[in-house]
């Protein structure tokens, strides 16, 4: 059975299932559809570590708990950040929440980024739609370690101009030179003058070194599946290609079943996965 | 031209039969490279520069469909009759690109056609890598309802 993920089951809270508030401080609008919330523990001594790609289960009070990753800074504890999409009852809830308000949160649950095995080799980051949110903690890993690792490219891809996510902080990736950042759109709306086409068009240009290059992916499934293919025409490794599954999750740790994938859970065996561990489930519909 | 992808596995008298349909263009921001309906005689080779493929939507105006950057092949409506071209493309910065000339390339592949084999096989990959993108596209699955 291959390797997962850099994995860690432990969880930082007081035991597996129980909840603990936290206080939202700053709530940005990223998008018509999207959000950020910055969490504070009420105890201002409470750091909360986690690794890029790890998530958390977020409790709206009286409205029900979802998983979400974390997308903030893991080098930076104290503050606890989600990027969330509003697509049913507790995202909306979630949505409506302001700074002030309460959230409860336990975790951090899931494996993590290869960002340890991907030291010494190129690293490509390829993410569609909000899947740039649980790779955001990859590329400020990235930077924060930059002299240990070779090229570093960011790929991203969105339906239109208008829901590029984290529009500032990409044009301050975009004009660093140890950070090489393309973004394309599948629809071009307005004054875009930037690409028109799929996040996979945008692979095939990229400078890595494919005999070395470690590559990790977060999207929709059904991008993930030709991203796969777009890398491995690249000449990528299945072996080096990581990527985030998402499922339908109720405890997050292992108990209930909800997220089962082929034989294994994505809430304690995932999310992010080693390609060639999951391969012959990920393509198969209906898992 | 023998370092570019789609030479590789030529032999250099192949690849010198090739060069002679080729010429050296460039493309200033905003100029056409070429235009819908007008005779497809080339296809190109992007040294440098971004070139966008377009169309107009009566109503909607004018359509991005794709970008093209440098060290990408396009353009295959001179391999199809009526080697008309089916878009607009116009360059959106400066752009430096090798010109190939698609009838004598085409007069080259029906004397030879172990060579025209070749450059349909590289082709070939170049419309499957278009129409998969296209459905990609299509597909819009960034969309609500998509699970990520
Ligand atoms: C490990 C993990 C990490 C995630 N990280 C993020 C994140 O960073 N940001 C983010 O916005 N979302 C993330 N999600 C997805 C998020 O959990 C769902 O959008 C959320 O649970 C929807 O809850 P809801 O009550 O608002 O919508 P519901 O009413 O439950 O569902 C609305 C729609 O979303 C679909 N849906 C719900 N949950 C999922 C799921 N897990 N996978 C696929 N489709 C689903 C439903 O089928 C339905 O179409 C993550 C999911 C997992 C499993
Ligand atoms: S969510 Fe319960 S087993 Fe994974």
């Amino acid at each position: 059975m291959a390797p997962i993920a850099e994995k860690l089951l432990h969880t930082d809270l007081a035991g597996p299932m129980t909840t603990e508030p936290f206080v939202i401080r700053r709530v940005v609008k990223e998008t018509a559809d999207t959000f950020t919330l910055d969490l504070e523990s009420g105890d201002s001594s409470r750091e909360f570590t986690f690794r890029p790609g790890q998530f958390n289960m977020l409790y709206v009070f009286g409205v029900g708990e979802v998983p979400i990753s974390i997308s903030g800074d893991p080098t930076k504890p104290a503050v606890l950040t989600h990027t969330t999409r509003e697509v049913g009852a507790v995202t909306r809830g979630m949505r409506r929440l302001k700074p002030g308000d309460t959230l409860g949160v336990r975790g951090p649950y899931g494996t993590a980024w290869p960002v340890g095995e991907a030291e010494g080799s190129d690293v490509v980051v390829v993410a569609g739609g909000i899947g740039l949110a649980p790779l955001r903690p990859v590329v400020y890993h990235l930077l924060a370690h930059r002299q240990k690792y070779g090229k570093v490219v960011l790929l991203y891809g969105t339906r239109t101009p208008e829901d590029i996510l984290f529009r500032k902080e990409l044009e301050r990736w975009r004009s660093r030179f140890d950070l090489e950042t393309h973004l394309t759109v599948d629809r071009a709306t307005g004054p875009w003058h930037g690409n028109v086409g799929v996040v996979t068009t945008l692979i095939a240009r990229s400078p890595f070194d494919p005999q070395n290059t470690l590559a990790m992916v977060c999207g929709p499934e059904v991008m993930m599946r030709f991203t796969v293919l777009e890398l491995e025409r690249r000449g990528l490794d299945e072996k080096r290609i990581y990527l985030s599954m998402e499922r339908n999750m109720k405890c997050g740790i292992g108990l209930c079943g909800h997220c089962q994938l082929g034989p294994r859970f994505v809430c304690k065996d995932g999310p992010v996965y080693r390609c060639d561990g999951i391969r012959e489930v990920f393509s198969r519909r209906e898992l | 031209m023998s370092e570019h992808p789609f030479f590789k596995g030529l032999n250099q008298g192949q690849i010198a039969l090739l060069t002679g349909c080729a010429s050296n263009v460039v493309f200033k921001p905003g100029q056409f490279v070429f235009r819908e309906g007008e005779p497809a005689d080339h296809f190109y080779f992007i040294r440098e520069g971004k070139v966008q493929v377009e169309t107009h939507i009566p109503q909607k105006g004018t359509v991005t469909i794709q970008t093209r950057s440098g060290g990408e092949v396009f353009g295959w409506s001179w391999l199809v009759p009526p080697y008309r071209w089916h878009f607009d493309a116009r360059a959106v910065e400066l752009t430096r690109a090798l010109a190939m000339d698609g009838k004598c390339l085409r007069t080259k592949c029906e004397d030879d056609h172990h060579i025209g084999y070749e450059i349909m096989k590289r082709f070939l990959l170049v419309i499957a890598e278009r129409l998969e993108a296209t459905r990609l596209q299509l597909m819009d699955v960034y969309g609500h309802g998509s699970n990520s």
